[in-house]
């Protein structure tokens, strides 16, 4: 129970699983925020390549995270190997992989929801001085939903790292994995979960500060 | 000479209701044709079918000799010669007024930069806003970004300037700055299909106001037998009630 004891002792541990999981959500995000773009347009599109959205956002929201990271890392892989391919993906790969697809899913709704509040005039407008659908697109519609839903986005990327602790239980050696392994060798449970918890606390606030700063300065 | 505009057997549905009902009209360079009615008898669908905002569901659309509304026109490429002005300005909330008109000419690679900015503060000058160049939309009154809106049009260099109803967003004391620009714009010789409830607009300025209800044009006439001296009961009926309040 003593926390500057277990501080010292698991403080460490904490950090460097802290600093995984930051930098597999920063990288899965910055993936994720393209893919979610990608799957927003096709969405919206009146192509056959909305299906594709619709599918990929269904079976995303679908299904718990944690049986997606589950399916990733020893479904996938096995059933690959009964069609004869040999692939093994390490802890890192299937936390990648699973919170960008996760995360592109999220961002597609957000991206889409942005898009339609764009007023309908704005599209018009632009269409009527000669933009080609995809030119008013990117010169009107976009930069004014990206304002619109950057506070979900944020959240979305809040989300995202929250999610990251999902991915300790296929051994991915982020924050709650380190202190799960603690607390067996040492039983300090509540030292150590505090210790979790101010830890996220600290990283999030930091993140919900800099997102205010960002959106001040692009509000319109 | 052909007329600028044709339009021939003009039919527009929304699902099951026709909103236009067979329209015909020719429009000749530098026109000012304004057009009138009540609410709902398909006047704004009229005018955006011009520039083919809304698809016609059947009839002709014919502009400096193009078919605009066959298969396989480009409707990008002609609407650069098409303004429009819309009743909620449509500006661009997050460019400057500046910003706002150059940005069609340097996207469409029509002017570079530097020549977009000399014509964007040259139309700025010209609807009286110079001052105003590098303010954001929000900032300015209603009647100060429909001039913005009328200048961004104007960028594009149209020999046509579509008008939907662009003072009714408008306070009444604002009105007659924005219908002040429209005159001049109309009396250098720009044709104009102004779809307006500004009756005193359509005496002065028009050389022919359109009455149309129920998506047909009912009656079509120069202003002054048109306010004076209407054929049709419904466009008496209409006048009555628009002059007397």
């Amino acid at each position: 129970m003593n926390l500057g004891k277990v501080y010292s002792e698991v403080g460490p541990l904490l950090i460097k699983g802290m600093g995984v999981a930051v930098q597999v959500t920063v990288i899965a995000l910055a993936i994720a925020l393209v893919l979610g773009m990608v799957a927003a347009l096709m969405g919206l599109s009146k192509t056959p390549l909305r299906f594709i959205t619709k599918a990929y956002v269904w079976l995303i929201r679908g299904t718990p995270m944690l049986v997606q990271v589950m399916y990733i890392y020893f479904a996938i892989p096995q059933l690959l190997q009964f069609m004869g391919y040999n692939v093994r993906l390490t802890a890192f790969d299937a936390a990648l992989i699973s919170l960008t697809l996760n995360a592109g899913a999220y961002m597609s709704e957000i991206f889409r929801g942005a898009i339609n509040a764009v007023e309908k005039g704005q599209m018009e407008a632009a269409r009527s001085l000669g933009l080609s659908q995809g030119q008013a697109m990117r010169k009107v519609i976009l930069p004014q939903a990206l304002r619109i839903c950057l506070p979900s986005l944020v959240n979305q990327f809040i989300i995202t790292l929250k999610d990251s602790s999902i991915i300790s239980v296929i051994g991915f050696g982020e924050v709650i994995y380190q202190a799960r392994i603690y607390v067996g060798r040492t039983m300090e449970s509540f030292a150590t979960y505090t210790w979790v918890a101010l830890f996220y606390l600290v990283v999030i606030t930091a993140l919900t500060q800099i997102s205010k700063v960002v959106e001040r300065k692009v509000r319109i | 000479m052909t007329a600028q505009i044709v339009v021939k057997n003009l039919h527009k549905y929304f699902g099951k209701l026709e909103v236009l009902k067979g329209i015909d009209i020719e429009i000749n360079k530098g026109e000012v044709i304004c057009v009138i009615g009540p609410s709902g008898s398909g006047k704004s669908t009229f005018l955006r079918c011009l520039n083919r905002l809304e698809e016609p569901t059947d009839g002709e659309i014919v502009v400096d000799g193009e078919t605009i509304t066959a298969p396989g026109t480009d409707i990008n490429k002609i609407r650069r010669h098409i303004g429009m002005v819309f009743q909620q300005f449509n500006l661009f909330p997050h460019l400057s007024a500046k910003q706002n008109i150059m940005m069609a000419p340097l996207e469409l690679k029509i002017k570079n930069k530097k020549e977009a900015e000399e014509k964007a503060l040259e139309l700025l000058d010209r609807v009286g806003l110079s001052e105003k160049a590098d303010v954001m939309p929000r900032q300015l009154s209603g009647g100060q970004q429909q001039r913005v809106a009328i200048a961004r049009a104007l960028a594009m260099e149209p020999d046509i300037m579509l008008f939907d109803e662009p003072t009714s967003a408008l306070d009444p004391e604002m009105v007659g700055e924005v219908l002040a620009v429209m005159k001049e714009l109309a009396s250098m010789g720009m044709t104009m299909v102004v779809v307006t409830h500004e009756m005193g607009f359509a005496r002065d300025a028009a050389d022919r106001v359109i009455f149309m209800d129920e998506g047909i044009i009912m009656e079509e006439a120069v202003p002054e037998e048109m306010f004076t001296n209407p054929k049709n009961p419904r466009t008496s009926e209409f006048l009555n009630k628009v002059l007397t309040t």
